[in-house]
């Protein structure tokens, strides 16, 4: 009990300290980013990893939040009503709730494809809605609010990005708490054994359906806070909050981050936000080094970076872990000395500059020799990975099996 | 008292009748067997009574009240479980996890937003104690999916029986098992079934024999005989219909 209570004021002390020491215009915004990401990443783990349904259109609800965070935004302004911006990410959650009930009354009959379909096709449909309903959705141009009008919290006006950030920080610690809170009640549970085995849930009294409803509802709820934090932030949304390209976003973040834990989706929305916003600054090519990534993390790491740090979890318990520090050091230099300079060829391909910087080394892309120290940099480095796999296999066995004994 | 009652049931698959025409009347507090050949219907007699098939037609009753084409969910929570032949549990939830959730409904939980199991002391008491009677509390925290076959057959015994329904069908709770896992299954079927009404399907005539009160024999989806293991051991039409070489080299 104090232990859990203890993780909770830690993730509360890190949410406050962030923000002073990454203080720059950036670092402020890449915060706001991170924590909008960890809101809708968790409410789609409440779908997918909790109560098994895949869905492609989640941005759906964080999307119809947002818009109705900033059309609140917009009456605020002309004071239309009067309600503190504080509230703005619950006016998306009601919005997102509402849209969930009604979506999820039919799409939660069944799970798997049938589920999938419906949520894509719904995905698409509300997209294509925006360009229909100009209105609400306001086109092409989107729709556009301002956070500074609303009555003064505590003589804040929410015009400066921290500010923004404080208030998400509250919204994120409410929200995470609350969706870890789910998963202890006899709803939570049940959404497991749904997603576990629908049909024995039916024999042991629960509708799956009811069930699924009600992640259902739950997850459209945070998603919509998430999108009305969007709101506040970016003052600003679009068609493309909504598509399904944000739903795919949300999706490689729930499953990169890891599936099967809770804190797995957090993990995936601060990497992802990180890949997303520096990267990005690095090269165009950053979508492509995501998917790489996404294709490996589901081929090797099939329960997610959460996954992979569990799996230490008896070593660690047996003191056995630094006798596996050498054997990654073995394996990982070479690895990522092979991935460095397989991105370094990639980046040679695309680029159209005459000298192209390879690992600090000034290379000319129209000479042919100058492919060869790359291709066989790559080449060398991926066949010393690969020798260096026993080892590593030995290590691993060893500081697993090693500590049962010890016990 | 009847408590579990069928009534000229029939079910058809396409145009194949499987069950044709069953009458059978479960006493309350009667262990009941049902048995006969490969493909005569057991399981889809099973099936027909929990709600996972609609009958094509007749009906059935349970506690006097027609449950007979009702989601398997709304059969459950009027007091009837049941188990299935193919080990059917929670496997990626913990054996712990599994039983509670089974207790949920009974325990009056529905589906509740509100409540937090960590502090439903009843309820993790009440688990604990279905642990215990499966024998099973040492794995509490075992993912299911990694207990040992009898285990497994155990904690989806402790599902059935878990929510307290009063009727309890179980499919086949033995099949799989070797002779001496077999035998403490037995014991613990009889344990935790004791003062309930329990309809079993079962191919092994020792345990059938053993612990029914009255058995019926279902041949080609008809009921060819109920009665007492006595009485079905010495009816003729029964040793020719199924018993016969097993009851000959027994």
């Amino acid at each position: 009990m104090l232990k859990k209570l203890s993780i909770w004021v830690v993730f509360l002390a890190i949410l406050l300290i962030l923000p002073l020491l990454f203080d720059s215009i950036m670092g402020i915004s890449i915060l706001n980013q991170m924590a909008i990401a960890i809101v809708i990443a968790l409410s789609y783990n409440m779908l997918l990893g909790q109560g098994g349904m895949l869905s492609f259109g989640h941005a759906v609800y964080f999307g119809l939040g947002g818009f109705m965070a900033v059309h609140a935004l917009v009456m605020i302004e002309f004071e239309t009503v009067t309600f503190s911006v504080t509230l703005i990410p619950m006016v998306g959650g009601l919005f997102g709730l509402v849209a969930a009930i009604f979506i999820g009354s039919f799409s939660t009959r069944k799970a798997g494809t049938v589920f999938a379909m419906i949520s894509l096709g719904m995905g698409e449909l509300i997209a294509a809605s925006s360009l229909i309903f100009v209105d609400f959705f306001g086109g092409e141009a989107g729709v556009i609010g301002d956070r500074t009008f609303g009555p003064p919290f505590f003589g804040v006006d929410f015009a400066q990005d921290v500010e923004v950030y404080y208030l998400a920080a509250f919204w994120v610690f409410i929200a995470t708490l609350f969706m870890y809170l789910f998963t202890q009640t006899p709803a939570g549970r049940m959404a497991n054994a749904v997603r576990d085995n629908p049909e024995r849930a039916e024999f042991i009294g629960y509708s799956a359906r009811r069930v699924r409803f009600i992640s259902f509802c739950a997850a459209g709820l945070f998603a919509g806070i998430a999108g009305g934090l969007f709101a506040m932030n970016f003052e600003f949304l679009t068609e493309e909050n909504l598509n399904a390209a944000t739903s795919g976003r949300v999706l490689l973040m729930a499953y990169i981050g890891g599936l099967g834990y809770f804190v797995g989706p957090i993990i995936g929305a601060v990497v992802l936000t990180l890949m997303n916003s520096l990267l990005s600054n690095y090269t165009e090519l950053w979508m492509l080094y995501l998917g790489i990534m996404f294709v490996l993390t589901v081929m090797f790491l099939p329960r997610g970076f959460a996954g992979f740090i569990m799996l230490h979890q008896l070593a660690w318990h047996h003191g056995r872990l630094k006798t596996l520090a050498l054997p990654y050091l073995v394996t990982g230099v070479p690895a990522l000395l092979c991935a460095a300079s397989l991105i370094g060829l990639i980046e040679m391909s695309h680029t159209e500059a005459d000298i192209f910087h390879f690992l600090g080394l000034p290379l000319n892309p129209d000479q042919l020799v100058s492919w060869a120290l790359p291709v066989l940099l790559t080449l060398g480095a991926g066949y010393a990975t690969r020798s260096s796999l026993p080892q590593l296999r030995d290590a691993w066995h060893a500081a697993n099996t090693e500590g049962k004994r010890a016990k | 008292m009847t408590i579990l009652s069928l009534q000229q049931v029939t079910k058809k698959f396409g145009a194949t009748p499987i069950i044709r025409g069953v009458d059978l009347d479960i006493q309350a507090g009667e262990k009941h067997a049902i048995i006969g050949p490969n493909g005569a219907g057991k399981s889809t007699l099973f099936h027909l009574i929990s709600g996972r098939y609609s009958v094509t037609s007749g009906a059935i009753k349970l506690k006097g009240k027609p449950i007979h084409n009702r989601p398997p969910y709304q059969i459950a929570r009027q007091g009837l479980a049941r188990s299935f032949q193919v080990t059917n549990i929670f496997p990626h939830m913990n054996v712990f996890e599994n039983v509670r959730c089974a207790l949920l409904w009974s325990s009056g939980y529905r589906y509740s937003f509100w409540h937090l199991l960590g502090k439903a002391t009843r309820l993790n008491d009440r688990t604990h104690a279905v642990l215990d009677q499966i024998g099973l509390s040492s794995r509490a925290h075992y993912p299911a999916a990694e207990l040992a076959y009898a285990q497994q057959r155990a904690l989806e015994l402790g599902i059935a029986i878990a929510g307290g329904a009063d009727v309890i069908l179980l499919d086949e709770p033995v099949a799989g098992m070797s002779h001496s896992e077999a035998q403490s299954a037995v014991q613990l079927i009889r344990k935790v079934t004791e003062g309930k009404t329990l309809v079993m399907v079962e191919h092994d005539m020792n345990i059938v024999f053993d612990v029914a009160d009255r058995i019926s024999v279902l041949v080609y989806g008809q009921i060819l005989a109920t009665d007492t293991p006595l009485n079905i051991r010495n009816n003729p039409r029964v040793q020719e219909a199924y018993l016969g070489e097993e009851t000959a080299g027994a």
